[in-house]
């Protein structure tokens, strides 16, 4: 328990002493001492500061990585299963994937306006795609010998996708799940910075653009924090969905 | 016997184009039709054939291909940093499990941190030049390879890599044989990965910063409310992807021809 402690807590805690000792006497503007930063952190992030702010965000972020990830894994094991839906839709697929999504968002004002609307729309046009793309990859990658077994035990529809594709590309998708979480974080972002009235990604350009450079800092270390937060909450989802999986290679490693 | 019809129905290779040509064509028929039928207002989306002839304009200057220069050699430079520091980064602690217990909490802390926080502090360190989109690139596409690098490591066979330690391979072997044949696909996928986020980054950052590249001359376009013309670019940018994205697919078909995702993809 001491060790696992030891090790989460051993390296941030020697990087944070490290930037602490380091900017302690820093006259540079731009990167003031850390410990006017953690100063700033509290009285900037006051309860209230956190609900018109940071709890807009989240809402915006929860609504838009949930509808990617249903819209990604269904449209993505349709995809991945049928070889000629695929060919058909690949290029189309591959050519919205790769626009990148913050030039999409004049676009998406144009029709959206600047509502939550907008901004949810921005974050699934976003992180659709890793999950899309995962999902694919992992149905498409659906052992032979398995497939064969299915057919031949005459498993279809639904029983197909419950028993073998979902299962069978789960890791895979798990993996997408986990990089739209990222690039979630970083639409919601961009989607305040470009027309908002409360938001983190607001807040913090604001604290930019007066030059109020600790409370910049404080934003970004927040920022990463609830990036963090999500992470491990995603990290104790996966464990869970994926609890076979994670058994069958401990199980195959102790044999 | 035969082995055709063994498997599920396959479609030939020039039938996998005619399909893919279809859904294209699919699609800018429907961009042309939903503004020239009044469903959508044109002032929003100009119909195909509009965004085209902007295009062709746009193609005829010296200015745009300077732009799609800028922005290719953002985004090889990043990409390359990224790749090389990541995949670096990613084998090393993954092959040593002391590492991967210590930096797991500073690599997810670290990771989400998303990159367009640090635009501030890019303009601040390079102004509008292209060590700032460099920054934002290389901070992006890292993590991209790195996560799936550490997630292939995670997935090496764990008979394989017994067999191989009771064959006395060394550490090097170990890495060279068992755990980077692993992590190659997932090696791939992270770089694809990274290639098009390195792309979404460089164009970010010339759009918000006004380093040179597309992104500055899509915020013209913008500004000066040319919406034919942004949808041009951003079309540009797109296909700038697709082109990134093909060569990058075709790199994984290549290197990776003997993996089980590509072999059950090859015409028998």
């Amino acid at each position: 328990m001491i060790k696992r402690l030891l090790l989460v807590l051993g390296l941030p805690v020697v990087l944070f002493v490290t930037w602490y000792a380091a900017s302690a006497n820093s006259e540079n503007f731009y990167a003031p001492p850390l410990r006017q930063i953690l100063a700033a952190f509290v009285d900037t992030w006051t309860p209230e500061r956190l609900r018109a702010d940071v709890l807009p965000s989240l809402a915006r972020l929860g609504a838009g990585y949930l509808l990617a990830a249903l819209i990604g894994i269904a449209a993505g094991v349709a995809i991945g299963a049928n070889p000629r839906l695929r060919a058909a839709a690949e290029p189309v697929l591959e050519f919205f994937r790769a626009v990148p999504p913050p030039v999409l968002v004049p676009v998406i004002m144009l029709f959206a306006g600047i509502g939550n609307g907008m901004k949810v729309i921005v974050i699934v046009s976003g992180c659709v795609w890793p999950v899309l793309l995962n999902t694919v990859e992992g149905v498409r990658a659906t052992d032979g010998v398995l497939a064969d077994t299915a057919r031949a035990y005459g498993l279809t529809g639904a029983a197909r996708l419950r028993h073998l594709l979902l299962p069978s590309a789960s890791p895979q998708i798990i993996a997408g799940l986990r990089q739209a979480l990222s690039i979630a974080i970083i639409l919601m972002v961009i989607s305040e910075m470009f027309a908002a009235s409360n938001g983190l990604g607001f807040t913090i350009v604001q604290f930019q653009r007066s030059f109020a450079i600790p409370e910049m800092w404080s934003g970004i270390i927040l920022l990463g924090l609830l990036g963090f937060g999500l992470s491990e909450l995603f990290r104790l989802a996966e464990r869970h969905a994926l609890a076979w999986y994670h058994g069958l290679r401990d199980a195959q490693r102790r044999s | 016997m035969t082995a055709v019809g063994a498997a599920a129905p396959r479609t030939a290779p020039g039938g996998r184009a005619l399909l893919g040509l279809s859904g294209l064509a699919g699609l800018l028929v429907l961009v042309e039709l939903l503004p020239r039928t009044g469903i959508v207002s044109d002032s929003y989306l100009p119909p195909t054939s509009r965004i085209l002839a902007a295009l062709a304009d746009e193609a005829a200057t010296g200015a745009f291909w300077v732009a799609v220069g800028d922005t290719l050699t953002a985004w090889a430079i990043g990409l390359a940093i990224a790749v090389v520091a990541g995949v670096g980064a990613g084998v090393l602690i993954g092959a040593v499990p002391v590492l991967r217990a210590v930096t797991a909490s500073t690599v997810e802390f670290l990771r989400p941190i998303p990159s367009v926080a640090l635009i501030p502090l890019a303009v601040l360190l390079y102004g509008s030049d292209l060590g700032s989109t460099l920054l934002l690139v290389v901070y992006a596409a890292f993590w991209q390879v790195l996560v799936q690098v550490l997630y292939g490591v995670a997935d090496v066979d764990p008979v394989a890599d017994e067999t191989a330690r009771s064959f006395r391979f060394g550490p090097w072997a170990r890495i060279r044989y068992v755990l980077w044949p692993t992590a190659l696909p997932y090696v791939f996928t992270g770089v694809r990965l990274a290639a098009s986020v390195a792309l979404v980054l460089a164009v970010t950052a010339e759009l918000v910063i006004g380093a040179p590249g597309l992104g500055a001359v899509i915020a013209v376009a913008q500004t000066s409310n040319a919406i034919t013309t942004m949808y041009a670019l951003i079309v540009v940018t797109g296909l700038l992807g697709v082109a990134i994205n093909l060569a990058a697919r075709y790199a994984e078909r290549h290197f990776l021809a003997w993996h089980q995702s590509v072999r059950g993809e090859a015409p028998s």
